[in-house]
Formats: C-alpha cells, sequence, structure tokens
C-alpha cells in the first residue's frame, strides 16, 4: 500500500497502526509494538531540527517533567527512569530543557551537528545567583 | 466497570505506553498534542477516537501515515462528535444484543478545534449531549482557526490580532469576548464539565478520569496554547501556558450535573493579565498607548469572573 497515488486510495479507507493482533498496546512500550508501515512512528521528522537536545544524566532527578510536556512522545522514560531523547521524532522545540528543574539543567539545546560527547564533557556549572 | 488507571504521581505516570506517535506534522512545541498524551494516557481501556478537522487530524493523518494507537476517525470539520456518538450507540446496541466478541467497554473520546467546537460543530456537539451518549468532547482551544491561517472563532478575545480581526491604526482586533461554552454545555445538563490545561498535568488527570468515570456526555475544555498563532517561541509552550492559569485568564474549575460548581485550581501567587499579553504577539498592539485601557479592562473582566465563580462554589450552585 506504501506507494499507492490518490487515484488509488479509496475514500473511507483504513490505516492499519500495527502489523497483526494489536492487544494491550497501552501496556505495551515501542520496543514490544509490531508497528506496520502506515505509522508515523516509522517515520522521522529528524530534519525539522536546527537545534537538538542533549541529555546529562548526572544531574537529572528523574522528576518527568521533561517526559510529560514533551509534545512529540520523544522522552524515553522507562521504569520511572528518564533514559534519553527519541531523536527520529524529536522536533527540536527545546520544551524539556525550559521545564527541567536542575541547577546546572539535565538537558540543554545545542546545535544538530554539536558532538554530544563533547558537550557532556563541558557541561556547564552549577549556576549560583548573584546576590 | 474497568479499573481506573492509578497515576498517583509523575513518576508513576511516566510508566505509560504512549498511544499517539511523533513524526506527526504538528509544530514544534504544540500543545495540542500535549493534551492528547494526558487523555490518552490517563486510561489503559480501549479507547475509540475522532478528530474534526484542525490542526490535530490534519498533522495527524497524513496518508500514508496515521499517529494514532487506537481506533480513530475522521469524517468532517462539523461532524466529529458524531462519528464517536454513532460507535457509542452501536457498540452499546451490540453490547445490548449479546453480539459483541470481547467484553470490554472501551472510552469514547472526540477531539476538536474551538473553530470545530464553538462555531461549526457546535449543533452536533449539542445533539450529543442532548441524546446523553457516553462519551467525552475534548476541546483544544486555541481560541482561533489555526489550521487555516488564524482566523478568528467564538472562543477568540477581545483584543486578539486574528487574519479576520486584524489589529492596525483604527482597530484592536477581536471585539468580541471568548463565548462561555462550559455554561453552555452544563446547562445541556451534562454531568461533568471543566475546563483543564496541560501545564496543570495532575488537576487535568483527575478532570480526564472523572469524566471518563461518569456516565453521559462529558464536555472538557482544553487550553492549548498555540506558538504559531498566539505568536510566542515553541520552548515556552508551557511558560505561557502557567501565565495563562496563574493570572486566571483561564481559570480552571469543574460543573457537576450542571449546577454545582467547583475551583479546582487556586493560583498561589496570582499573576497580572498584563504579563499574560505581553508574552505573545498577539497581544502586541496593546501596550501602544491608544489600546493600553483594554488591558485594563480585559484585567477587570477576569476579576469579575473569578469573582463570579467564587461566589458560585461558595452558594455551591
Ligand atoms: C465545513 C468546513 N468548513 C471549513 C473548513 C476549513 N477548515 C479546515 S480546518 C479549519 C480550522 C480549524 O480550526 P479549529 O477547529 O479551531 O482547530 P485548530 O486548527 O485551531 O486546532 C477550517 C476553517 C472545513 N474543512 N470544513
Ligand atoms: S526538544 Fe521538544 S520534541 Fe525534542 S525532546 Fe525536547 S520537548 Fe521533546
Ligand atoms: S526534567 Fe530534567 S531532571 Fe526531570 S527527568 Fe527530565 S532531564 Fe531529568
Ligand atoms: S498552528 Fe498552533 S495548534 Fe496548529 S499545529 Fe501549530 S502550534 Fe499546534
Ligand atoms: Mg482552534
Amino acid at each position: 500500500m506504501e506507494n499507492n497515488g490518490w487515484n488509488e486510495f479509496e475514500i473511507g479507507a483504513m490505516l492499519r497502526s500495527f502489523d497483526g493482533a494489536a492487544t494491550n498496546i497501552a501496556t505495551t512500550h515501542t520496543e514490544d509494538r509490531n508497528y506496520s508501515n502506515s505509522n508515523s512512528f516509522t517515520a522521522s521528522v529528524a530534519d525539522w531540527r536546527i537545534e537538538k537536545p542533549l541529555f546529562n544524566k548526572d544531574y537529572c532527578i528523574d522528576c518527568q517533567f521533561c517526559w510529560i510536556y514533551c509534545p512529540d512522545m520523544s522522552i524515553i522514560s522507562r521504569d520511572k527512569k528518564m533514559i534519553g531523547v527519541d531523536m527520529d521524532h524529536c522536533k527540536g522545540c527545546g520544551i524539556c530543557v525550559e521545564v527541567c528543574p536542575t541547577n546546572p539543567k539535565s538537558l540543554l539545546m545545542y546545535a544538530e551537528q554539536q558532538d554530544e560527547d563533547v558537550a557532556l564533557a563541558e557541561w556547564p556549572e552549577k549556576e549560583t545567583k548573584e546576590k | 466497570m474497568s479499573e481506573i488507571k492509578k497515576i498517583k504521581n509523575l513518576k508513576e505516570f511516566s510508566t505509560s505506553a504512549d498511544r499517539f506517535e511523533g513524526a506527526n506534522l504538528l509544530c514544534p512545541g504544540c500543545a495540542h498534542s500535549i493534551i492528547v498524551r494526558e487523555v490518552l494516557n490517563a486510561t489503559n481501556d480501549d479507547m475509540i477516537l475522532s478528530a474534526a478537522t484542525g490542526c490535530l487530524e490534519v498533522c495527524t493523518a497524513v496518508y500514508p501515515y496515521t499517529s494514532w494507537d487506537a481506533s480513530w476517525i475522521h469524517i468532517g470539520f462539523e461532524n466529529g462528535s458524531t462519528a464517536v456518538a454513532g460507535a457509542e450507540a452501536m457498540h452499546k446496541a451490540l453490547k445490548n444484543k449479546g453480539r459483541l466478541k470481547q467484553d470490554r467497554d472501551p472510552k469514547f473520546v472526540s477531539f476538536a478545534g474551538d473553530g470545530a467546537s464553538y462555531d461549526i460543530g457546535f449543533q452536533w456537539i449539542s445533539g450529543c449531549f442532548e441524546r446523553g451518549h457516553d462519551m467525552m468532547h475534548v476541546v483544544l482551544d486555541n481560541e482561533v482557526y489555526a489550521n487555516t491561517g488564524g482566523q478568528r472563532s467564538s472562543s477568540t478575545p477581545i483584543g486578539s490580532s486574528a487574519t479576520t480581526s486584524p489589529a492596525g491604526r483604527i482597530s484592536y482586533g477581536e471585539k468580541q469576548n471568548k463565548k462561555d461554552m462550559l455554561a453552555i454545555m452544563a446547562a445541556h445538563g451534562s454531568p461533568y464539565v471543566a475546563q483543564v490545561a496541560p501545564n496543570k498535568w495532575k488537576n487535568m488527570i483527575k478532570a480526564i478520569q472523572h469524566g471518563f468515570e461518569v456516565e453521559g456526555p462529558v464536555f472538557i475544555n482544553a487550553m492549548s496554547a498555540c506558538t504559531t498563532e498566539w505568536k510566542f517561541a515553541p520552548e515556552d509552550t508551557i511558560a505561557i501556558s502557567d501565565l495563562a492559569t496563574d493570572s486566571l485568564v483561564f481559570p480552571l474549575y469543574e460543573i457537576i450535573n450542571g449546577e454545582k460548581l467547583n475551583i479546582t485550581y487556586r493560583p498561589k501567587n496570582v499573576v497580572p493579565v498584563e504579563e499574560y499579553l505581553a508574552a505573545q504577539g498577539r497581544f502586541k498592539h496593546l501596550f501602544k498607548d491608544q489600546y493600553k485601557y483594554l488591558i485594563k479592562e480585559w484585567q477587570e473582566r477576569v476579576d469579575q469572573k473569578w469573582d463570579y465563580l467564587q461566589r458560585r462554589e461558595e452558594a455551591s450552585v
């Protein structure tokens, strides 16, 4: 079905989100799902980004603010821990960085081409309020 | 009845598996998506969903892709609510006849913009509520017809510059006050109507779960900060939403059985309406000398409404 044009696409047609039976999706995480080719999960919007968020787990307190407020399901949390960013679906909006409460922040925006190891090595120090 | 999903705190909530997918085409920072996530993640039950034409629908069903991991239907702009109501009526009929293959009751939810709810889909929603379908209608209230380029709707507030009510030398923009949809839907005798905002996630989840629990048509007006039409930077969606709820421009409250009003969120520090307005490009012109009086009037309207809500809560009506 992938390459059908509008002429072949029947009005009233149905797209399946998964291949085969799909039960208990609400309790099955992405890695254990059988996504079909017509699920947008299989596509990427990485090229929308100008900046990307990088994650430094040393400072993270797993508050999950980034998880709840990410509009693009791109904060990966498992077992109550934030474990990383889904770079195929992150649009680089920067909300996760804004809502991150730690000092220094555990998420920061960088230019798309920034090397992650360098960024982590040069992560900013704790900010102290000027008196 | 199925069990209510336990969501004690954010850590527990973060173990949810989203049923809404990325690589949809909503703008970076769009609050529609944050609202959808909070609604869908409030339950583990099966869901039958619809979306009326608008940003949410147009951006999540771009052929050959769908971003929905639950049954989802789109028909037109005006009839997202009736699509779900029809499915709910069918489910009920099949259940009564004992013809359901599985004995699982799904949640029926229709999503629609303010244009599709306050204006163009209004009589369809009214019909659903009058017939008493067991469903939830969620408005993604960004106060504008965003998907077609920012035309005013009856949810657009006074003084906002929209493409069909532009601010300029002789006009301050939108002239009509925002329609009070909550009062209108409560007057339908709905068992539960509530105004929510995704930045107050706990408050919102409570309202959504309550809405799932009660029987009958539930109306949820969810504030949806729109980076494109409200004109603020995408990373500020939550900050702008906080200004909206904490200035009481968007007070959070519920009305039970059409008659008992409860305020569900009281900001610790109420911020001036001016701060909320100043943070968005759609109100930029209000800060010109000629239109500044409108900011004062706006603050007065907000104070009056808050006073009214408190009086109703106190009187338990
Ligand atoms: C009957 C009908 N009238 C007009 C349109 C054009 N149209 C499509 S989306 C849209 C705006 C939707 O606004 P709203 O419901 O507020 O949703 P938003 O895009 O803001 O989320 C309009 C006017 C249409 N598709 N059908
Ligand atoms: S930048 Fe935006 S889309 Fe990317 S992870 Fe952060 S909140 Fe999500
Ligand atoms: S918001 Fe910051 S501290 Fe909280 S879980 Fe995300 S990265 Fe960690
Ligand atoms: S225009 Fe506004 S509502 Fe529409 S996708 Fe963009 S941010 Fe979301
Ligand atoms: Mg709208």
